[in-house]
């Protein structure tokens, strides 16, 4: 019985329970006339009888599900000829993906040796097995459970509580499976760095000036140096960084303040909406921009003023980083400009201050936690963002403030390290985790740092 | 000062007497509208000095209306109009070479709502000054802040915590820094719009007090739901409803004997 099917029986079996457990409660009262003796409605009753019937086959079969490639692969190589089973642990595990590739069908089985063809007829043999057994096993629970439920249903059962706390306790599995996930991710991130740090020192990463995770593969190799100094690269992202704040907090505040405070109300009405569609162009359209557009336009106007500049500069990053970031800036400014109440203003007014002197003076005043909370946020945004770094800023490792050179940044860095075909525990790979962390850490820091200021200012006017 | 009160037109509808001596508003046929609202309804009342007047009447017959017209805080909504005469000291504040900055300098506004500016006590009081270049120096400046907040009342409560944000005081409190910051600029009129209404009982009853104090400088205007309120702070009493102006009389006068029907059901809380 394969998966699917037995996913079908085991809805069948709870439609089932379903008809069976309303038809109980309406038994124990003796028919329809009797509803009103009941304690919940009859579809209470049978709607209970339906989850626990289900639930714990489901359960059951997802665990079985989950661990069965584990258990079959074990007991298939245990069967192994001695010779096979004592290959070295590398060549073992490419045998058993074999076996498992011909068991999937990736592989036809008359391409490969006798013995991988064997062990793949008797690792389907076992599954069949597997999967009867838990086909059995999940419908019995499911029975069994649905039995139980129909002997304890009694007029004064309280069926519809019931159904409430199962609801709410499948709610809660569902938000603890999503933060569970993110956890994880978390965690599996951790680990990978620590390994990373267990061949690279802290210090080195920290604090070294020098990147370049080439590893020499032979001895003789030139440009091999391995040197993992992530100071060049958290200076290229905060180089582009800035870059991108200076044109994305002017631009972004001036225009929110004008929709908010001078756009008449049909612009306004018109230009929002638009700019937050804006938000939504993906990072690699701009990344494009930058690299066609900007990039040559940059270059040519450096070549007429003497200066050098690169085809791929921080400037241009920067630069189309901080377009990228002005809608959100604006948006979110515009929101914390027009939470600021019109009394506020009124009050600035009947004092005799102008518009301007009302904008400037009380409502960016009152605005500005929430606008720095806004604008932290957008910090983070810019760190993260890969795409049109990756387009845009190039992959030299130079430590420079000079924004006309080449830089290149964390997000571009890990890029480059995961592309390709690379081994999972070479320090080059691990590297790629431990630059994740710090970058996780950081924009962790300033959404925290963010959050927090926005949500004080919210209180200030509720 | 050149301040005769403009001349009634005939034939208006108002009880009582809406001129006086030597006023210092003097409103002649005010008409508001919120584009086709017509709010206010032909409105003819003069305000004198150094006296406070009441404004009462049930929600949404034109009070707060009226009461902004006097600053043209109503220049600030969007689609309000506003019509007629309003003079005051004898020019009309709707004539093209009136600032408006400089009217509202001239006429404050206290509002229903405490509405302390993000800033510290201290610079809530120094705002007004500081915009119009009312103070010479920080001595001067410093001057007028503690004039202000002593007249206010607020001096002793809050002389040795200036630098604290205005938001950080009670109800109370914000609506007399309110009220300080307000006279800081020296206006000539005060207009206050249910000043009260969302303070507890001994704030309202402070706040009353001040009011009294105050009117031996400045013209006051306030606008009140309570009656009693208006019987307590006011000399003169004027009763709008549904965008008439229906009696104008001495507080006492029209409390115990006023001489509109509509006046006289209000008061006698047949409706309101
Ligand atoms: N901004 C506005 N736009 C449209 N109508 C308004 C506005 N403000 C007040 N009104 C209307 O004008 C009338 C008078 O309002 P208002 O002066 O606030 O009354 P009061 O202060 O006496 O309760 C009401 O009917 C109200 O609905
Ligand atoms: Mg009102």
């Amino acid at each position: 019985m394969t998966p699917s099917v037995l996913l079908l029986a085991i809805v069948a079996l709870s439609l089932i329970a379903f008809q069976v457990g309303r038809a109980r409660a309406l038994a124990s009262v003796g028919g329809l006339r009797g509803v009103r003796n009941l304690h919940s409605l009859p579809g209470h009753y049978g709607l209970l009888t339906a989850l626990w019937c289900g639930i714990p086959a489901l359960l059951l079969a997802l665990i079985w599900w989950s661990a069965q490639d584990q258990v079959l692969i074990n007991l298939v190589a245990a069967e192994l000829p001695a010779d096979l089973r004592n290959l070295d642990p590398a060549s073992f595990s490419l045998f058993l993906n074999d076996v498992r590739n011909v068991v999937a069908g990736n592989i036809p089985a008359d391409q490969v040796s006798t013995e991988t063809a064997g062990a793949a007829s008797h690792y389907l043999r076992l599954r069949t097995i597997s999967q009867w057994s838990i086909a059995v096993m999940a419908l019995s629970a499911g029975v069994i459970a649905l039995l139980i439920v129909r002997s304890r249903i009694r007029p004064e059962f309280r069926a519809r509580n019931r159904v409430e706390r199962l609801i709410e306790g499948l709610l809660f599995l569902c938000s603890t499976l999503a933060v569970l996930t993110t956890i994880g991710i978390v965690l599996s991130v951790v680990f990978e760095s620590i390994r990373f740090f267990n061949i690279v020192p802290l210090t080195d990463f920290l604090f070294g000036t020098q990147w370049s995770p080439q590893m020499a593969i032979r001895a003789d190799q030139v440009g091999s140096s391995g040197a993992f100094g992530a100071v060049p690269l958290f200076a290229g992202t905060l180089l582009i960084s800035a870059i991108a704040m200076c044109v994305a907090v002017p631009i972004g505040l001036f225009s929110a303040i004008y929709l908010a405070e001078y756009a008449p109300y049909k612009l306004r009405g018109i230009v929002k909406p638009l700019l937050e569609v804006l938000a939504g162009v993906p990072t690699v359209v701009y990344g494009f921009f930058a690299v066609t557009t900007i990039g040559p336009l940059l270059r040519g106007w450096g070549v007429e003023l003497g200066l050098d500049v690169s085809g791929e500069s921080a400037l241009a990053a920067g630069l189309v980083m901080g377009i990228m970031i002005i809608p959100f800036v604006s948006s979110l400014a515009d929101d914390m400009i027009t939470a600021v109440p019109q009394s506020l203003r009124d009050g600035a007014y009947a004092l005799g201050a102008t518009r301007s002197e009302t904008i400037r003076q009380v409502v960016l005043r009152a605005a500005l936690p929430g606008i720095v909370g806004g604008v932290l946020l957008a910090i983070s945004r810019a760190i993260g963002e890969t795409m049109i770094v990756v387009m845009a800023a190039g992959l030299a490792a130079n430590l420079t403030a000079n924004p006309l050179e080449a830089v290149t940044t964390v997000t571009v860095q890990i890029v480059t390290l995961l592309v390709g075909d690379q081994e999972f525990d070479s320090p080059k790979t691990l590297a790629a985790f431990a630059l994740g962390l710090m970058l996780f850490l950081v924009t962790l820091l300033l959404n925290v740092i963010a959050l927090y200021v926005v949500r004080k200012y919210r209180e200030q006017y509720e | 000062m050149s301040s005769a009160a403009l001349p009634v037109p005939q034939g208006i509808k108002t009880v009582g007497t809406v001129t006086v001596a030597e006023p210092v508003f003097s409103c002649r046929d005010v008409n508001v509208y919120y584009g086709d609202k017509h709010a206010i309804k032909g409105v003819n009342i003069d305000i004198a000095r150094k006296q406070v007047l009441a404004m009462i009447g049930p929600s949404g017959c034109g009070k707060s209306t009226f009461l902004r017209c006097l600053n043209r805080m109503n220049d600030t909504i969007l689609g309000a109009r506003v019509e007629g005469q309003i003079a005051l000291e004898g020019q009309d504040i709707h004539e093209k070479r009136q600032d408006v900055v400089q009217l509202r300098a001239r006429v404050g506004m206290v509002f229903q709502k405490p509405n302390p500016f993000p800033k510290s006590i201290y610079e809530n009081v120094a705002y007004g000054p500081r915009i119009h270049g009312l103070a010479a120096d920080r001595g001067e400046l410093d001057d007028i802040v503690n004039s202000s907040l002593r007249r206010a009342g607020l001096w002793e409560e809050v002389k040795d915590r200036l630098n604290q944000p205005g938001t950080s005081l009670s109800g109370g409190q914000q609506q007399r820094l309110c009220i300080a910051r307000t006279i800081a600029v020296n206006p000539e009129v005060i207009l206050m719009d249910e000043p009260c209404s969302a303070l507890d009982p001994i704030a309202t009853a402070r706040i009353e007090d001040l009011i009294d104090e105050l009117r031996e400088s400045y013209a006051i205007c306030i606008v009140t739901h309570s009656m009693q309120q208006a019987a307590r702070v006011s000399q003169r009493t004027a009763y709008f409803h549904l965008g008439d102006l229906v009696e104008v009389g001495e507080t006492d006068k029209i409390f115990t004997n006023p001489r509109a029907k509509l006046t006289e059901d209000y008061i006698t809380g047949r409706f309101g």
